[in-house]
């Protein structure tokens, strides 16, 4: 039987990114076949690819046989291709109907289509258990709904292949049990179905295929049935050299920092960080292990006052700091934070270094009394963090975001650890940062930690993890999935990340 | 009671060029780009058809090219938000001062009476329509108020009251206005659905432009004989005003125009006479529209969402 | 974002604008051609207009006067990521309070009463954007079209306070009567009063000191101080400000209230310095020619007070050449400043892509 998808030798840079490096894949007709990776393993470039957002700059594309181009979406939904993307194609102000009819509308007017599509709606609804009011209005739907309108936009306009993009994200349990129902049955009617996702658990529950990619390689493909979640997971993290970072024993001291069942809900109320309860010890890294997206990055706006807790506490020596929900108060308790997103928290790109430097202590009475902003104490304070900090150039004057990532890094550590907090909390701290910056960052966390400073870390690099933690907290759907000890193997953690806890595995 | 029927009439004359430029600003700004230039786009139609009328003598030549003047006009604010991804107020901002200079540089050279248009003969000019047989009825009572009110108007005003059902069904039960209403809430969904973003932003800025054109023509040689300069007073802030206070909807926008309308029918009546005893000053009346826009902005009464994408430009890549 | 820093800064503070503003006088140019003139000799006229006497030199400064204040008012609110387009009608009602007070308490001395009259100023422009700026934070509804709202209720307001208020009985013209301590804002007043000299007839006054005076006050706010820097921070990158502690909500309205401030000061310049009344429709446009200004200064205070002048110069010697030559009107000016917006506002990245071409050095 000819694959419903080939892919040959698919190349894709971005920049200095190579994202996908010669990537050749068959997708058999009729079955549904997973794609797993760790963040930035090029499964989305992928699927770009294939769906025609994005042009390979090497490589085929054959569909039963044929090689086609795919130079635009609309060339990849004429041959058959659907996508379901991770933040949802939707207009929210339009019905189910029309959101459906969006695009393959068929004449002039939208009435004749739009009865058509009711039709075609009560029968894809008694067919895959892909029931929806089609009247409703798409804004209003909850999330797992919302989806079934993409898989629904995506049939109607005759999908052969649909592909979806990490589904499961932002659904509850029970949502993505009826969305495995409902891919089980598109199969089981001819269809192929290719699921993008980071959860292993997932993968063997509903795949017949399994391929995995790491660091823009095509590294195996597996019939599912033939492999285990912990073949999968070694796959996927890879054996890896550690970054050997030299590092004497920790001696940890008092608990500094002890979150408490800390919960906090988004605006659609759905829980992102979940009863999350930990602490860290002066002396000490603790770091927090897990795909992006699980709620590290909400932890870490919870723990430094950019957002208030729904429910749980998070005492930092002895105060519950969570109520105050305001950076500046905490901050001022001495809670040093580095933030994950560098480029747009971190500092400001037009500002320059020496203005970068004091963000957060604008206010600081060392740097001007009163109203007053004294721009040689800021342009001295910023020099002498340059050198200590070994930031290059050296320059004060020069505009934050010409700074390279590594130095642009160096700015911010060397603000946030200048003012002697207790406890600092990291994100990301080498994301974007070049080798030697590397090396200066993990020593100078080492060093911190050896004064006795208490050191959270968050990062999605689990080298990075690994040589620098330890203890090791795993997060997986905003819950900490469990804790290791430094000396845990890349199985163990990939487990967790995964969303396997111990006891299921 | 002539009064009444006076301000009535008066109300209907008042809301075309409103419903015209709040119409016209409807398109635009449901595919999800703002124009603060409705203003300019009216004036220089304004000028454009009182220059066109009194130099070809057809009021019907001026028509044409006021249309065409205003679509290049919206054609720039439409490069500029569209290609350029420019900040769309600034080039509204733009597109109303170059319209209002042009008008009077351009009209004082022509035709030396400082910007003023010459005044046109009732043939340069869109005049009431006589409607076959109803001067025959004329002498009814009571049915002579209605043609007063109703069939007294130039073809422009039926053209205008004619748009809203069109522009209603138009935007509801098309193709174009359901990917038009679509690519004003959430460019990524059209453009994923593999249908050209820039393309139908286009098409809506050209409505824009027409009908604006056709607004521009009302005020200068249906409601007036002659382009002055100023004529249009604020016409296009006050159909912008009443766009948002109709949700951006229109049937909605009929009624707002139709309020704003009467509002400015009666201060122009009620200058210096007395309701109930109290003399209500004119200036009060006249601020009511944009008073009642703000607070209606502002959620005090109802609420009012503008489109989701307005505003924005359009960058494929996430 | 990555191609804009490829540029050196004098491309972008000093090429640019004059490339915009160039091509903008090409156009206009065009236009005078289309009216069959001479755009080189009409350029001729209006420099000599503007900058060949000392008449022209006043009249160009308090023209400039009246643009550096409602320029830095849209700067400022720049600075903070806001657009502000109400300057027109914060400047109209201001003229109330200068009025109000310089009227109201004429009894005083001129030291005390001019003082007052000119926070009065500031007092009610402030009140008229403070008001946009709440609403936005607490409301919900867009400053833009807030403040042009604003606009247009002020234009009736004013028309209402001036006519039933501000007119003296019996007086047909709609103004104020005078205020009697204004005298002595005018250089030429002054000049005879206490030095027995004549000066041109021109409007110039005190307020262009106060105008460099606000120029300087804010290059100090917003480079010199807390303030200033929570201003630009939460402009550049709101997600920045809140994560340095600063709430953006408060900053939004402070912003607002200095931004009417500044623009109410031009009704400083018209109704005390100039007029001496307060008069119908003062303000003229100069609102919205602070938006021009503040574009083509790139925002900074130095290069409000050069554009302000430039304005300034084009208003003067646009007056000039319409004596001159009265085919070409005045307004010319106001196509020229639609264009200067158009170019260097909204099609500000037309030359780019060209001028990076042309800057770029390949370097790894």
């Amino acid at each position: 039987m000819t694959p419903a998808i080939e892919l040959i030798g698919i190349d894709k840079r971005f920049g200095a990114v190579h994202a996908n490096k010669d990537i050749t894949l068959e997708i058999a007709q009729g079955s549904i076949h997973g794609i797993i990776g760790e963040n930035g393993a090029g499964k989305s470039t992928l699927m770009s690819i294939l769906f025609g957002f994005y042009a390979a700059d090497k490589g085929e594309i054959k569909i039963k046989g044929e090689p086609i181009r795919i130079k635009s979406s609309s060339d990849a939904i004429a041959h058959g291709i659907g996508m379901v993307h991770q933040h949802f194609m939707l207009v929210d102000t339009f019905t189910v109907l029309e959101n459906v009819v969006l695009g393959a509308e068929g004449g002039r007017l939208i009435g004749p289509a739009l009865a058509r599509a009711r039709e075609e709606l009560t029968r894809l609804a008694r067919d895959y258990e892909l029931d929806v009011d089609p009247d409703a209005i798409v804004g209003e739907l909850p999330v797992g709904l919302q989806q079934r309108v993409e898989i629904l936009k995506a049939l109607f306009k005759g999908a052969e292949t649909l592909i979806l993009d990490e589904p499961t994200g932002v659904l509850t349990p029970d949502e993505a049990d009826h969305l495995f129902r409902i891919l089980g049955q598109l199969r089981d009617q001819g269809k192929t179905v290719i699921l993008i996702t980071h959860k292993l658990r997932e993968i063997m529950a509903i795949t017949d295929h399994v391929s995995v990619m790491r660091r823009g390689e095509m590294v195996a493909t597996k019939e599912t049935r033939k492999t285990s979640v912990e073949e999968l997971a070694e796959l996927m993290v890879g054996r890896r050299v550690l970054l050997r970072v030299k590092k004497g024993k920790a001696t940890p001291g008092q608990v500094v920092l002890d979150v408490k069942n800390l919960t906090w809900k988004d605006r659609k109320g759905t829980p992102r960080v979940e009863n999350v309860s930990f602490t860290v010890r002066s002396g000490e890294i603790v770091g927090i292990a897990g795909v992006s997206g699980n709620g590290q990055s909400e932890l870490l706006e919870l723990i430094s006052g950019i957002s208030k807790p729904s429910s749980g506490q998070i005492i930092f020596e002895g105060k519950d700091i969570g109520i105050l929900g305001d950076p500046r108060h905490v901050r001022e308790e001495g809670l040093a934070h580095v933030p994950e997103d560098r480029q747009h928290r971190g500092l400001i790109a037009s500002f320059d270094a020496s203005e970068s430097g004091i963000l957060g202590w604008q206010y600081d009475e060392s740097l001007g009394h009163g109203f007053r902003l004294d721009r040689q104490a800021v342009i001295a304070r910023s020099k002498k963090d340059m050198l200590e900090f070994d930031v290059r150039p050296a320059d004060p004057l020069l505009k934050s975001g010409k700074f390279s990532g590594g130095n642009q890094q160096k700015i911010i550590l060397a603000r946030e650890i200048g003012r002697d907090p207790d406890l600092l909390i990291v994100g990301q701290p080498t994301r974007g940062v070049d080798i030697g910056a590397i090396e200066f960052i993990h020593k100078r966390l080492i060093a911190l930690r050896d004064e006795g400073k208490a050191i959270l870390l968050v990062s999605v690099e689990l080298d990075e993890i690994r040589s620098l933690s330890d203890r090791i907290l795993v997060m997986f759907a905003g819950r900490i999935m469990g804790e290791h000890g430094p000396e845990a193997n890349e199985r163990e953690l990939g487990l967790l990340m995964a969303g396997v806890s111990k006891d299921a595995a | 009671m002539d009064l009444y029927v006076e301000i009535l009439a008066s109300t209907i004359r008042y809301s075309v060029p409103l419903i015209l430029a709040c119409i016209a600003g409807l398109w635009s700004e449901r595919s999800g780009i703002v124009d603060i230039g409705l203003e300019g786009k009216m004036l220089i139609a304004a000028f454009v058809a009182a220059s066109g009328s009194a130099v070809y003598g057809s009021a019907w030549i001026g028509l044409g090219l006021a249309i065409l003047t205003s679509v290049g006009f919206a054609l720039v604010h439409g490069y500029a938000a569209i290609n350029q991804r420019g900040n769309q107020v600034v080039s509204g901002v733009a597109i109303n001062m170059l319209a209002a200079g042009l008008a009077v540089v351009l009209g004082n050279e022509w035709f030396r009476e400082g910007g003023r248009t010459p005044a046109l003969p009732p043939e340069g000019r869109f005049m009431p329509l006589e409607i076959p047989g109803i001067s025959a009825l004329a002498d009814v009572p009571g049915v002579s108020i209605i043609i007063k009110i109703f069939f007294s108007h130039s073809i422009l005003t039926y053209v205008a009251f004619l748009l809203v059902p069109v522009t209603a069904w138009a935007l509801s039960r098309t193709r174009f206005g359901l990917r038009l209403r679509a690519v004003g809430e959430n460019p990524h969904a059209v453009d994923t659905a593999g249908i050209s973003v820039a393309k139908l932003r286009y098409m809506a800025v050209i409505i824009t432009g027409v009908l604006c054109g056709i607004a521009g023509t009302f005020i200068s040689i249906s409601l007036s004989s002659s382009f002055v300069r100023d004529i249009t007073a604020g016409m296009g802030f006050m159909a912008l005003a009443a766009l948002i206070f109709a949700n951006w909807r229109a049937w909605p926008a009929l009624g707002a125009c139709l309020l704003f309308g009467f509002l400015q029918a009666s201060g122009t009546f009620l200058q210096g006479k007395q309701v109930f005893g109290v003399a209500i000053p004119v200036q009060f009346i006249n601020m009511l529209p944009y008073l009642m826009t703000v607070i209606l902005l502002a959620g005090f009464i109802g609420k009012s969402i503008p489109p989701r994408a307005s505003g924005l430009p359009y960058i494929k890549d996430r | 974002m990555a191609a804009r820093s490829e540029l050196p800064v004098w491309v972008d503070m000093a090429l640019i604008p004059l490339l915009n503003l160039f091509v903008a006088l090409v156009i206009a140019g065009l236009v005078v051609l289309i009216i069959g003139e001479n755009p080189l000799e009409a350029m001729w006229i209006m420099l000599k207009g503007a900058v060949g006497s000392l008449k022209g030199w006043g009249y160009l400064l308090y023209y400039a006067t009246n643009f550096v204040f409602t320029g830095l008012a849209v700067a400022v609110a720049f600075h903070a990521g806001l657009f502000n387009i109400g300057g027109e009608g914060q400047a109209y009602m201001a003229g109330a309070g200068a009025a109000a007070v310089g009227l109201g308490l004429e009894f005083l001395p001129w030291p005390i009463v001019i003082p007052l009259s000119i926070l009065a100023s500031m007092a009610v422009g402030a009140f008229w954007a403070w008001v946009p700026g709440v609403l936005q934070v607490k409301r919900g509804s867009h400053i833009v079209i807030t403040t042009i709202m604003f606009n247009y209720i002020a234009l009736s307001l004013m028309g209402y306070l001036i006519n039933y208020g501000f007119r003296p009985v019996g007086k047909m013209a709609v103004e104020s009567r005078e205020i009697t301590s204004a005298y002595i804002m005018s250089f030429r007043e002054v000049a005879r009063e206490f030095f027995d000299l004549r000066l041109p007839s021109t409007p110039l006054n005190f307020s262009v000191f106060l105008a460099i005076a606000a120029a300087f006050a804010v290059w100090y706010l917003l480079w010199r101080t807390k303030l200033g820097y929570e201003i630009r921070a939460v402009g550049a990158s709101p997600e920045a400000a809140v994560y340095a502690g600063i709430r953006p909500d408060r900053i939004i309205v402070i912003t607002m209230a200095i931004s009417g401030a500044l623009a109410g000061l031009m009704a400083v310049n018209e109704i005390l310095g100039a007029q001496h009344r307060l008069v119908l429709g003062f303000v003229q446009g100069a609102g919205f020619v602070g938006i021009a200004v503040a574009l083509m200064g790139r925002s900074h205070p130095l290069g409000i007070v050069l554009s302000a002048m430039l304005f300034g110069l084009l208003y003067q010697g646009g007056t000039e050449l319409s004596f001159a030559r009265p085919e070409i009107n005045r307004d010319m000016i106001v196509v020229i400043q639609g264009l200067a917006i158009l170019f260097m506002g909204a099609l500000e990245y037309a030359f780019r892509p060209w001028l990076t071409a042309l800057f770029f050095r390949p370097e790894d």
